[in-house]
């Protein structure tokens, strides 16, 4: 498995070494880092790539780091059936940059970019359709950006005087209160120290 | 001269008992023939990955219930995983077994829905009454090991939370021996039906090179005759060591969905019957005490106990720095989760790979050209959940 993965990494590598600007392997899966200009020809080419075959998108997830300066990162899940292996794609960029489209060489691309768009806020160029998919009809904001309050700003209500469904500013009785629980405490060992006694043959 | 005639357009849902849940489709229609199918989603959309980041990894595991509701143990499934390749910790042979039996009874609780509601679709009846009869039981499974009939929170990272009463094996032995036949009356009364037939062949055809472009996975691809199931190509927890088949369609049709699922019903009896003869006996969680609670006597007798499972259940654990992707196969596809943690009790970022997803984003290119009464065939045999698409 994990031979399998250096293989694959080294001959990403060396077909497209100007490309690809770091590639890792953890956890038994290999992430490779390319420039957010180059996306759309990698895709093509581990997807056309005889050695390679990554011939279905599996999913597009965007992560924001609101504190670094290339604040957002989409990471492209790719399987390859022939092979029998994953492969996943990752792209940095500013919150200004608008990202190419891969709709053309995946068709299944558009809803995920779209989720994608609509949680993020990040455009994506020559998408046939960019408009919002999970959020409501008129919906401002992109939630899964992490200044977006997890309670949101607007609440709906059926309004019995106007016989219709009312958007407000959400009115909490109490704030939502994010505890911090963290403190150093590492766990414990004595439910293994305990098992080994048990084997052991002796009680404490 | 020649009359010009505008397309119509029709909503089909959010209201409708045809759509599964909360679909809006707006269709354009010429006559009687779609000429385009827009599907809204979203109406049941509740911000699972949003929430999931606020929750430790204990709290975040009831949200995978909530996704795909039919089968809830199979999502469950994909976040253990995650978290347990992250922690890189080991769980017990028996506990693999329990969770092996359930995601199977969590496959025939969905694909009994899907293929009764099918049926009830293009006009039987039957089949959903004798059906849901059939769910009830598995049902009462999943209450007698985790508590409650859907959202059962069994599946815990390290294991499952609590081990089976003992006749509940039994039991479920004894639906296994009996359930063979519901499938055979089921059969009866579908397979060959002239009216099943008539709206379900050659409706809805996918070819291999489309189910691959659309991402579709589970019976989606299956049907269309290429043979990839996760179990198999990629296994996990022991499906390496048990006897089952892969069935696979040929035309790619509703028709072939159909008989896909029911397939795949009688082989998670076997191996559900193969997983009780061999259940070994051990314990059903990681014995790591970063991950496990204490037991509960140890609770009434050790004050470190106590305090301990005050600390997991309020602080958590946390878990290593990094990222990573793992799928099982649920009942309808490849139900994945992309985990990202920081090393704190939360999860910085945790992306649900919904199969119904994929599936439901063709319906535009597999409804073209049909008639307006094969939306609802070709909706069925997608086995679109809004738990999940939505999320």
């Amino acid at each position: 498995m994990l031979e399998n993965l250096k293989k694959l990494e080294k001959h990403i590598n060396s077909e497209l070494s100007s490309k690809i600007h770091n590639s890792i392997i953890n956890n038994d899966e290999l992430l490779i880092e390319v420039g957010e200009n180059d996306l759309t020809e990698v895709v093509q080419f581990i997807k056309s790539n005889d050695k390679l075959k990554f011939r279905q998108l599996i999913d597009i997830a965007g992560v924001d780091y609101p504190e670094e300066e290339k604040r957002f990162n989409l990471i492209y899940l790719f399987l390859s059936h022939e092979n029998n292996s994953r492969l996943k794609l990752l792209v940095k960029f500013e919150i200004s940059q608008i990202i190419n489209s891969i709709t053309k060489i995946f068709p299944s691309a558009n809803w995920m970019e779209r989720e994608v768009f609509d949680m993020y806020g990040i455009k994506f160029k020559n998408h046939p359709d960019l408009r919002r998919i999970l959020t409501d009809y008129g919906f401002k904001g992109h939630p899964l950006r992490k200044d977006f309050p997890l309670t949101g700003f607007n609440e709906v209500r059926y309004s019995e005087k106007e016989k219709k469904v009312v958007y407000e500013p959400v009115k909490l009785e109490q704030n939502y209160r994010n505890f911090d629980f963290e403190s150093p405490w590492e766990g414990t060992n004595y439910l293994k120290n305990k098992t080994n006694i048990e084997k052991d043959g002796k009680k404490n | 001269m020649v009359k010009k005639t505008k397309s119509l357009n029709l909503n089909f849902g959010p209201q409708h008992p045809a759509a599964h849940g909360v679909l809006r489709l707006i269709l354009e229609l010429d006559g009687e023939v779609v000429e385009k199918a827009d599907p809204h989603i979203g109406l049941l959309h509740r911000g699972t990955e949003k929430l999931i980041e606020q929750k430790t990894y204990t709290q975040a595991l009831p949200y995978f219930d909530r996704l795909d509701y039919v089968a809830p143990m199979n999502q469950e499934h994909a976040f253990a995983l995650a978290a347990e390749k992250l922690l890189k910790i080991e769980v017990p042979i028996r506990a693999k077994y329990i969770r092996v039996i359930f995601c199977e009874i969590g496959r025939i609780l969905s694909h009994i829905l899907n293929v009764t509601t099918q049926a009830l679709d293009v006009g039987a009846l039957t089949p959903s009454l004798w059906g849901f009869e059939e769910r009830e039981t598995l049902m009462t499974f999943y209450e007698r090991a985790s508590g409650s009939r859907l959202h059962a929170n069994y599946f815990r990272t390290g294991g499952v939370h609590q081990d089976i009463p003992l006749k509940l094996v039994d039991d479920i032995e004894k639906f296994c021996r009996s359930f063979p036949k519901i499938i055979d009356d089921l059969e009866g009364l579908l397979t060959d039906n002239r009216i099943f037939k008539q709206r379900n062949v050659e409706i809805g055809i996918v070819t291999k090179q489309e189910a691959l472009d659309h991402s579709f996975s589970g019976v989606m691809l299956r049907g269309s005759g290429v043979p990839w199931d996760l179990r198999r190509s990629q296994p996990y927890e022991i499906y390496k060591d048990l006897d089952f088949k892969i069935p696979v369609g040929k035309n790619g049709d509703c028709y072939d969905r159909y008989l896909c699922r029911i397939e795949e019903m009688r082989e998670s009896i076997k191996i559900i019957l193969q997983c009780i003869e061999r259940l070994p006996k051990g314990p059903v969680k990681s014995i790591d005490g970063k991950i496990t609670p204490p037991k509960r006597d140890d609770l009434k007798q050790s004050m470190e106990a106590l305090i301990h499972h005050f600390k997991l259940f309020t602080e958590g654990y946390r878990v290593p720095k990094g990222d990573v992707y793992t799928a099982v196969e649920a009942p309808k596809g490849e139900f994945g989760v992309y985990l990202i943690s920081d090393g704190s009790n939360k999860p910085y970022r945790c992306k649900i790979r919904a199969p119904g997803f994929s599936h439901l984003q063709a319906m535009d290119y597999l409804i073209r050209g049909h008639m307006l009464a094969d939306v609802p065939a070709v909706l069925g045999s997608l086995d679109i959940v809004f738990g999940e698409v939505d999320r």
